[in-house]
């Protein structure tokens, strides 16, 4: 038990460590890595209280895909540090709006959580004799979720869709592979022979 | 519970141990390599004339978009862990259910193929 406070003290400071410095690292690049290491750490947190799955997913979708995608955008970005810097004030009043509906959400949740519903067996993540984490999910999601489920699959066509409506851009002039036109090629459609007249051009 | 969090230990133990080697090596640098900067030394330095420009430069958008067609993929395949530890007592509605999640992505999968967005110029 010592052990496991150990843990979550050390995991919980870095996480809070780390995602401040997401915010006042001035090297955009640097701010994606502390990001990174907010995500490890909470997926740590999620371990310790027995939620692997998610622990797991944490790992695999937002330190694999996400934090990659945020690396783009800030490579993307042709980062000038002087200029970013200076639009720090003017973006302030927004970024205070926005935290501050996040921190009442979060207040919101954890006073639900603590106070509304007395139910405290049935909403842990994890008990030692029940399913584990993924079983736990699995048995709500695909039938009794099931309209949630199949709005996440037309969430994720429309991002697909989106993704490569706005950023799909076909270079004119290139030529690609395409095999099945290479190997149809045939001698009379690239070479023609003609009967050239001495001493006249083609 | 904690007998669940045991199997676990390991990987604290490892998360020690490279932390504590990532600190000890970047200490060890720090206190033990010889160096004496100055301007000169530290500037970037190429073939004797003055840089041209910054070393950062705009990726191309496209990296973007394979990026972002990996995670749907990726987030499509979370999906299908819970699934396949319920697809034995879940039966029938289940396996459709499923079913007609990847077959809704499928169509986009089609249409990025059709697109050629996975094709590289």
């Amino acid at each position: 038990m010592a052990l496991q406070a150990a843990a979550f003290w050390i995991l919980a400071a870095v996480a809070v460590v780390s995602a401040f410095s997401v915010v006042a690292a001035r090297n955009p690049v640097r701010s994606v890595m502390w990001l990174i290491c907010a995500f490890f750490t909470s997926a740590g947190l999620f371990v310790l209280i027995g939620a692997e799955f998610l622990a797991m997913l944490l790992v695999v979708v937002y330190v694999g895909a996400v934090a990659v995608l945020f690396l783009f955008v800030v490579m993307m970005l042709d980062v000038d540090f002087v200029e970013l810097n200076q639009g720090f004030l003017q973006y302030m009043p927004f970024g205070a709006l926005v935290s501050l509906i996040l921190l009442t959400e979060l207040v919101l949740v954890g006073s639900t959580f603590v106070f509304a519903d007395p139910d405290a067996a049935g909403r842990a993540a994890f008990s030692a004799a029940g399913p584990t984490n993924a079983e736990a999910i699995g048995a709500v999601l695909y039938d009794q979720y099931i309209y949630y489920f199949q709005a996440a699959g037309i969430v994720l066509l429309i991002a697909m869709i989106g993704a490569i409506v706005l950023t799909l851009r076909h270079k004119p002039g290139v030529r690609r592979q395409d095999v099945g036109k290479q190997v149809a090629r045939r001698p009379k459609d690239g070479v023609e022979l003609i009967d050239v007249k001495p001493g006249s051009g083609i | 519970m904690n007998a669940f969090l045991l199997e676990y230990a390991p990987i604290l133990i490892f998360l020690g141990i490279a932390g504590g080697l990532g600190v000890l090596f970047l200490l060890a640098a720090h206190l033990i390599a010889p160096g004496d900067p100055d301007p000169e030394k530290v500037s970037t330095y190429e073939c004797g004339f003055n840089a041209f420009d910054d070393a950062r430069m705009k990726f191309d958008v496209r990296f973007y978009l394979v990026a972002i067609l990996f995670i749907i993929f990726d987030l499509e395949v979370a999906f299908l862990f819970p699934w396949a530890l319920r697809l034995g007592e879940g039966g029938a509605f289940v396996f459709w259910s499923m079913m007609v999640f990847l077959g809704v992505l499928t169509i986009g999968f089609i249409y990025e193929w059709k697109k050629g967005a996975l094709e590289w110029e």
